[in-house]
Order: structure tokens, then C-alpha cells, then sequence
């Protein structure tokens, strides 16, 4: 017993080593250095300041202006990844054909990098000659070629866009597993009981499905609160700051501003909402024991 | 009742094949037009000339043979290492079962749920202080790491499936722990090593934030941050027909794991969804 424990963490022991030097020293590191001034005023040296970077995080109009933005981006794209990707999960579910091709080609967004997709989305919604544009005015919606990433709500539109392109494909992979664990009897019975289409849905696929709802929501609202590289390339977090997220400010703190005690402040904060944010979640979707 | 199901799956894998493919299919369509092709007005859908002088210049012009030989080098030992970490790890995991391992799994579970901007500042400090700015080095054990929570916690279950017998029997017959784990329950895994490997290499391959810090050198860095400094400077006349290029030789190699290794992506996706 003795000896089989021994191996047990000699085994573990690099995955801990590896994990406590790159994982868990940074954020006690990011910890600590929020409680200095390092940047170029101190000559990029610590000076102890306590809470002054979360005061000054506390009135800095500018990052909860990036946090109320961020939110709204999860929220816009996740939301719609969930109704788009159940919709089409439904359907390729209820599919007898395809299936197998389905999911092959709903894997390519996910897979792909998103700066390459984000440079391609740029091309995409180029003012002059983007293929955006010619659509549109060939279906007669646009008269004349519009400026996507050159105005702040249209940039913005522009990155939901990109990133619902994404990871829709995945959401339904992920619900299109979820409904495969729903016993295929449960629908039998309930056409017995001679229930419609919708009551079928509301009383036995959405509760069963909830649990797949929860992970994948929280999984995506993590990732879309914390973007940064389909914004750092597709817009640079223009124009004029319109599409600055909580992610991309909390970084050049750190290497443009060289500020790098505020930024530990910044991520430390940007963490704490990343956990309430969680909890909410878990508030809304994750409680098991909800009736059905 | 299940012929109209049917045809009804249909129009949807249309709009799916569609949706899924059309903005690549356009990069593809606009790296083999020549440049007064690329710009004409209106768009035009199908190249009248082909030209695969773009490609050329990716190579000659520009060290893309250099970032996808970097993104090559980093994702393969980072998903080597990555593996020889958490194989053992989750082995322990899941049959010596040693006190606070459910504790452990927790952490890793804590880890995968910060973004890497988490974690990128200290460990800039670190390979600064340590010199290896530029070195795939200051990439590859990240990579591992930021993996181990999806290999161990993946490799976990798939160990639990292989049934205690075998290795009970390998017990019986004299063999030790270790010599159960690397003749018997290894070669078992191996579909489950190979799902882990694959997701691992993918991940590492599109990281973005460590591979824009850590390697400012243009010969040092990876296809994700090499394609985003094509640009050369400015947003408005940007090359489009050496970055279509790009993003197609960026995502072939990615395509060509989908295409073979679909079940296997899937199944290592969704089972954190679906499973617990």
C-alpha cells in the first residue's frame, strides 16, 4: 500500500513540477507584483505601493469601459453561437445522411488559427474590395461599399461576426454530443402520450441537454471574455479604441505602456470577473434540481 | 415519417458546408489571381488567370519556410512533452488513486479556465531573466503545459476504460507498476494518446499570445504571428494575394489532421461536455 502511494507521486511529480513553476508561480507572481509601481516612472524598478494600482484600476474609466464592451461581446457571440448552434444541431441530429461530413467540416473553423481567420475576415470586410461588400450590393442591401473595420460599431459587428463564425460549428459538435446521450425510448414514449414537437423539446430535450448547455457556455464565455488574438490582428482594437477588449488593454499595459505593476492589477481584477462571471453562469444555467 | 427527415437534413448541410468553407474558399480563390485580379470591381468568384506567383513570393520574398518550420519544431515537442508529462500523471490518476489526487485534478481544472494572458507576464520575466528570448525552448514548455489539464484529465478516462484485469494479471505474473504501465496499459492507450497528441499539436500550432511575446525575432517566430506581420506596415494596401497564400499553407497541415482524424477530434472535444 505504502509502496504503491510512493510510485503514485513519482509519477505525478513532473506534471506538479511543470504546473507549480509555469502555472502556479505566475499568479502568485501577478499577485504580488499588483502591489507595486514598476513602470517607467519607478525606472522600471518594484516600489511597494499596497492598493494604489486598484484604486487607480477602481477610476479608470477606460478599462470598464473594454469590460462593459467585452461583456456585451461574449454575450452577443455566445448567445448567438447557442441559438445558432442548437438550431443546427437539431437538424443534423434529426438527419439520417451527412452526418459524418457534418462534423468533419464543422471542425475546420475550430480548428483553424485565428490570426490566419482574422486576416482573412479582414480581406473579407475590405472597404474597397472586400467580398462583403460585393454581396451585399449585389443583393441590393448596400448601394455603395461601407467601411466595416473603419467604424466603431461596424468593427465591432464585424469581430461578433468572425468570432460566431467560429465557433458555432463547434457549439454544435459539442450539443450534437450532448444530444446523443438523450435515450432515443424517452421520445418514443412521449409520442405515445401523443405530446407536439415543441412539447417535446421543452419537457425532454432541454432538460437533459442543460448540463451540455452549462459546460459549453461557460467553456465560451471564459474563451470570448478573454479574447485577444482575433482582435489584436482583425482590428488592433480600433478604430480609435472601439474594439479594445479587456484582454488587448490589459496587455499593452504590460508591453507598450510598460506598465507593469498596473497591469497585474488589471489582470487580477480582469481575473476576479472572469470568476463572478462564472458564478453567474452557474446561477443561471449550472443548478442541478431545477424542474424541467 | 423518415423520408421527409430525410430531405430535410439537407438544405442544412448545405448552409453548413457553406458557412464553414466559403471564407476559406475565397482566400484560396484569391491567392492564385494575379494582383490586378485581386482588385478588380466588382469581385470576380473564379480566377480568369491562375498565377501561383504569390506562393513563390511567401518563400523567396519572405521567411515563411522559417515560421512553418518553427511552428513544426515547437508544436511536435511541445506535444511530445506534453505527453510524457501527463501520461504517467493521469495513470496515477486514475488507478493508484494517491490522497489529494481529486485536489490535483481540480487545480488542473482551475488552470485550463484562465486565458493565457494569465500567465504570459512572469513567465516573460522568467525567459528574459533566463536568456531565452527567441528560443523555441521559451515555447514549448508552456505549451506542454498549458495541455497537461486536457491530457490528464482525457488520458484519465481513457485509462479507466482499460479494464483492471489486464493489469491485475500483469501484476500476477511479476511484472512491477511501472512494467504494468509501459508494456501493458500504454500500448492499450494508444488511440487515447494518439486523440490527445493530435489536440495538443493543434493547440500548440494556433497559440497566438506566448508566440507574439516571447519570440520577437521574424526568423524565430511561428506561422500564427509570422502571417500577421505580412502586412508590412500598412493596413490599407495590404498584399491580399500573398496573405491568401499564407493562410492556405497555414491551415493545410490542419485540414489534413481534420480529414483523417475526425472521429478522434470529436470525440476529444466533446467528452469534457458530455462526460461527469
Amino acid at each position: 500500500m505504502k509502496r504503491s502511494s510512493r510510485a503514485a507521486w513519482w509519477l505525478l511529480s513532473p506534471m506538479l513540477a511543470m504546473v507549480a513553476v509555469f502555472a502556479v508561480y505566475p499568479v502568485g507572481r501577478m499577485l504580488v507584483l499588483s502591489l507595486f509601481a514598476q513602470n517607467l516612472e519607478t525606472n522600471l524598478l518594484p516600489v511597494f505601493s499596497g492598493f494604489d494600482n486598484f484604486l487607480r484600476v477602481a477610476g479608470d474609466g477606460h478599462f470598464w469601459q473594454t469590460v462593459s464592451r467585452t461583456l456585451l461581446f461574449a454575450g452577443l457571440a455566445v448567445g448567438s453561437e447557442l441559438a445558432l448552434g442548437l438550431a443546427s444541431a437539431l437538424a443534423i441530429h434529426h438527419s439520417a445522411v451527412g452526418r459524418g461530413l457534418a462534423r468533419t467540416v464543422a471542425l475546420v473553423p475550430w480548428v483553424l488559427p485565428t490570426s490566419a481567420l482574422a486576416l482573412a475576415w479582414i480581406w473579407i470586410f475590405n472597404d474597397q474590395f472586400g467580398v462583403f461588400n460585393d454581396l451585399l450590393q449585389r443583393l441590393g442591401v448596400l448601394r455603395e461599399p461601407f467601411p466595416w473595420l473603419g467604424r466603431p460599431r461596424a468593427a465591432f459587428f464585424a469581430l461578433v461576426m468572425a468570432d460566431v463564425w467560429k465557433t458555432t460549428p463547434f457549439m454544435m459538435l459539442l450539443l450534437l454530443a450532448g444530444l446523443q446521450t438523450i435515450p432515443a425510448q424517452l421520445y418514443e414514449a412521449a409520442a405515445i402520450d401523443g405530446g407536439s414537437r415543441w412539447q417535446r423539446f421543452r419537457s425532454i430535450t432541454l432538460p437533459l441537454l442543460r448540463p451540455t448547455i452549462f459546460v459549453a457556455v461557460v467553456f465560451r464565455a471564459l474563451q470570448s471574455f478573454g479574447i485577444f488574438d482575433l482582435v489584436y490582428v482583425m482590428t488592433g482594437g480600433g478604430p480609435g479604441g472601439a474594439t479594445e477588449t479587456v484582454a488587448l488593454y490589459t496587455y499593452r499595459n504590460f508591453m507598450r505602456y510598460l506598465d507593469f505593476g498596473y497591469g497585474a492589477a488589471l489582470l487580477v481584477t480582469g481575473s476576479v470577473l472572469l470568476m463572478v462571471l462564472t458564478g453567474a453562469i452557474w446561477l443561471a444555467l449550472g443548478r442541478e434540481g431545477r424542474p424541467a | 415519417m423518415k423520408a421527409p427527415r430525410r430531405l430535410g437534413g439537407r438544405p442544412w448541410l448545405a448552409v453548413l458546408l457553406a458557412w464553414c468553407l466559403a471564407p476559406l474558399l475565397w482566400q484560396a480563390v484569391t491567392s492564385v489571381k494575379p494582383d490586378a485580379e485581386i482588385t478588380a470591381l466588382p469581385a470576380r468568384y473564379w480566377p480568369g488567370q491562375l498565377t501561383f506567383g504569390h506562393y513563390e513570393a511567401l518563400f523567396v520574398r519572405r521567411p515563411f519556410a522559417h515560421y512553418l518550420w518553427n511552428s513544426f519544431f515547437i508544436s511536435s515537442c511541445a506535444t511530445v512533452l506534453c505527453l510524457a508529462v501527463s501520461a504517467p500523471a493521469a495513470y496515477s490518476l486514475a488507478r493508484l488513486k494517491p490522497k489529494g489526487g481529486q485536489g490535483m485534478l481540480a487545480l488542473l481544472i482551475a488552470i485550463s479556465f484562465f486565458p493565457a494572458l494569465t500567465f504570459f507576464f512572469p513567465l516573460y520575466e522568467l525567459v528574459r531573466a533566463a536568456g531565452l528570448l527567441n528560443n523555441p525552448i521559451s515555447l514549448i514548455v508552456p505549451y506542454a503545459t498549458f495541455n497537461l489539464p486536457l491530457g490528464v484529465l482525457f488520458l484519465r478516462a481513457y485509462f479507466r476504460t482499460i479494464p483492471a484485469e489486464v493489469e491485475e494479471a500483469g501484476l500476477m505474473d511479476g511484472l512491477s507498476r511501472m512494467q504494468v504501465m509501459t508494456r501493458l496499459v500504454l500500448p492499450l492507450a494508444a488511440p487515447g494518446l494518439a486523440t490527445t497528441a493530435i489536440l495538443v499539436f493543434i493547440a500548440s500550432w494556433n497559440e497566438f499570445l506566448f508566440a507574439l511575446t516571447f519570440m520577437p525575432r521574424d526568423e524565430a517566430r511561428t506561422v500564427t504571428v509570422g502571417i500577421a506581420g505580412l502586412s508590412g506596415g500598412s493596413l490599407f494596401e495590404l498584399p491580399w494575394g500573398l496573405i491568401g497564400a499564407a493562410i492556405v499553407i497555414s491551415v493545410a497541415p490542419l485540414l489534413v489532421l481534420v480529414a483523417f482524424f475526425q472521429r478522434r477530434i470529436v470525440e476529444g472535444l466533446t467528452q469534457g461536455a458530455t462526460v461527469d
